[in-house]
């Protein structure tokens, strides 16, 4: 239950951890944009080499990246074979119903590189970037929506207090059922109706305290004189450095050098 | 006769990643039918680990946990059968309490075992008993009780099971100083009544000195005392250096001893203080 990686903060002092979390989403999201304008071998590779410096430079174990990847892996196999069975035309190959063309093997390529890079490079960001981080970033982002009556700052607390309490509710759930467990409590054998009701005495008690936290949590924060987002300051303020400019002209520079790459001639 | 050995019992939290760490190591100790047991050491020291150990929650990564001489990992599949055999109350229990009724919920216990009807009220009521919860009480929902009383309703739900061994692991934590007397008197009076074997982990050192025989002592995941509590407690300066204390009238008696008045060494309650110290006046003419 504790190896949820996906989405798991890896504290660290690299300039990648340093880019500012509001240029850092905004590149992430024109870097996955990119990752599906390469119409070419040669843009795919630069692409790629982008993706492994940005690992590098990161200073996450690549073990970590690898353990994100291992949730993903059946998608990409299967969304490849997708492609490689569905071009059935000139076949390279064939046997009983199966044909596979030049065309099946290049699509099944591109399919599962860009799938493989977009998950990297995300979780690159969910490394590099803590929870509080992210959120402070994504609020500050959706700034511009409150013209359309938006509650960003509400919804960026609520993602913030969200992300703070999931090792706890684990931690609680993991205490819960060995409570449970040493009750007599079996949660390994029977059918799927069984086992779903011996997830009650779990269940349960770990609604009860998830009320009692949040009216806890509550109650500390009025304690505290919150009343919302307006008007509150900040005790970490975002400024865009040198760093940031940095990254956001290296970015720039891979966009036109995949450009570039895409008007080569095609070879696929 | 050893109702639980434990030989060279050793756990490894996360093997084989960077937060490896070592959490009990290489301890051993027997346990005689009918004992008292505290165990004392400082948070982190490793006891609910070695708890969890005992009652075949967590696999020992060495070593073998024994009950009645028989490997309690013989047959894994049989686990819960050693889990009713030896009862674990964890911290803070009245976090498990997930029934309509204070009934039910005691009763889950002794319904997962598959008792018959009968002997699950037998034995509920029993365990309430024990607990002192007023039988009316039983209809009501957990949720509606006193934290006291829900403590007491939760322990009643291990204590239903009839197991041999019963540990607690620091039942009296949060709870205030009457409800500490009461709850503590209680198990007292289990064991007495049952006779059954009692493991109390408490940062009470007054609890144990009060209520234990002998006392395990944990340091830094490594078992460093077993013995009888007197002995143990006697043991003043080797307990302080390792963050831990003695009960406050032992103290203050070995200071007394210090300084050439002839007391006993390792004096427990404070009863027995006033007993040794009224013998000496009176030895001396004094009273």
């Amino acid at each position: 239950m504790r190896d949820v990686t996906l989405g798991q903060f890896f504290p660290s002092k690299s300039i990648i951890h340093r880019v500012d979390p509001r240029v850092k989403i905004l590149l992430l999201i024109t870097f996955i944009t990119l990752i599906f304008c390469t119409f070419n071998y040669f843009s795919l590779a630069l692409v790629v080499l982008a993706v492994i410096s940005i690992m590098l430079l990161s200073r996450v174990p690549i073990k970590m990246y690898l353990k994100s990847l291992k949730v993903i892996i059946i998608v990409v196999l299967i969304t490849s074979a997708i492609n490689l069975f569905s071009y059935p035309s000139d076949p390279v190959f064939q046997w009983w119903v199966i044909k596979i063309s030049v065309e099946g093997i290049n699509n099944a390529v591109f399919v599962a590189v860009r799938i493989i890079s977009l998950i990297l490079i995300s979780s690159v960001l969910t490394f590099t970037t803590s929870p509080t981080d992210l959120t402070d970033a994504l609020e500050r982002l959706m700034k511009p929506l409150k013209v359309f009556h938006v509650k960003v700052h509400e919804i960026a607390m609520m993602m913030t207090i969200a992300l703070r309490f999931v090792p706890t509710l684990l931690e609680e759930t993991d205490k819960i059922m060995a409570a449970q467990k040493s009750r007599g409590a079996d949660m390994e054998s029977g059918n799927l109706i069984t086992r779903i009701k011996a997830l009650i005495p779990v269940l349960v008690p770990l609604f009860v305290s998830a009320f009692r936290r949040a009216y806890d949590l509550a109650v500390a924060m009025e304690c505290r004189c919150y009343q919302g987002g307006s008007g509150r300051t900040r005790m970490k303020q975002l400024r865009i450095s040198k760093r940031d400019v940095f990254s956001i002209i290296t970015v720039c520079l891979i966009i036109v050098g995949v450009v570039l790459c895409n008007l080569l001639p095609h070879i696929r | 006769m050893n109702v639980l050995s434990v030989e060279h019992l050793t756990y490894t939290y996360s093997v084989g990643t960077p937060f490896e760490h070592i959490a009990v190591e290489d301890v051993s100790f027997d346990i005689e039918k009918g004992d008292f047991i505290g165990i004392i050491g400082h948070t982190g020291s490793g006891k609910s680990t070695l708890l969890q150990m005992l009652n075949g929650l967590l696999k020992p990564t060495k070593g073998i946990v024994k009950l009645y001489d028989n490997d309690i990992w013989e047959k894994p599949k049989e686990i819960r059968k050693i889990r009713f055999n030896i009862g674990l109350v964890f911290q803070y229990p009245e976090y498990q309490l997930f029934e309509e009724t204070v009934y039910k919920d005691i009763a889950f216990g002794p319904t997962n075992m598959g008792l018959s009807e009968d002997k699950i009220k037998e034995s509920v009521i029993n365990a309430a008993k024990f607990v002192s919860l007023p039988l009316e009480y039983m209809d009501k929902s957990p949720f509606d009780l006193s934290g006291g009383e829900k403590r007491r309703a939760a322990i009643a739900g291990v204590v239903a099971m009839d197991p041999d061994i019963l540990i607690l692991d620091e039942p009296t934590a949060g709870l205030d100083p009457i409800g500490r007397d009461v709850l503590l008197s209680q198990i007292c009076s289990y064991h007495k009544q049952r006779g059954n074997t009692v493991i109390l982990v408490s940062h009470s050192m007054e609890d144990v000195a009060r209520v234990c025989d002998k006392v395990l002592v944990m340091n830094k995941s490594k078992m460093i005392m077993f013995d009888t509590t007197k002995k143990v407690f006697s043991r003043e300066d080797e307990l302080n250096s390792i963050g831990l204390r003695v009960p406050q009238v032992t103290h203050i008696t070995d200071k007394l001893i210090d300084n050439g008045i002839k007391l006993d060494k390792g004096i427990l309650t404070v009863e027995e203080a006033v007993e040794q110290i009224t013998e000496r006046l009176k030895k001396e003419g004094k009273l």
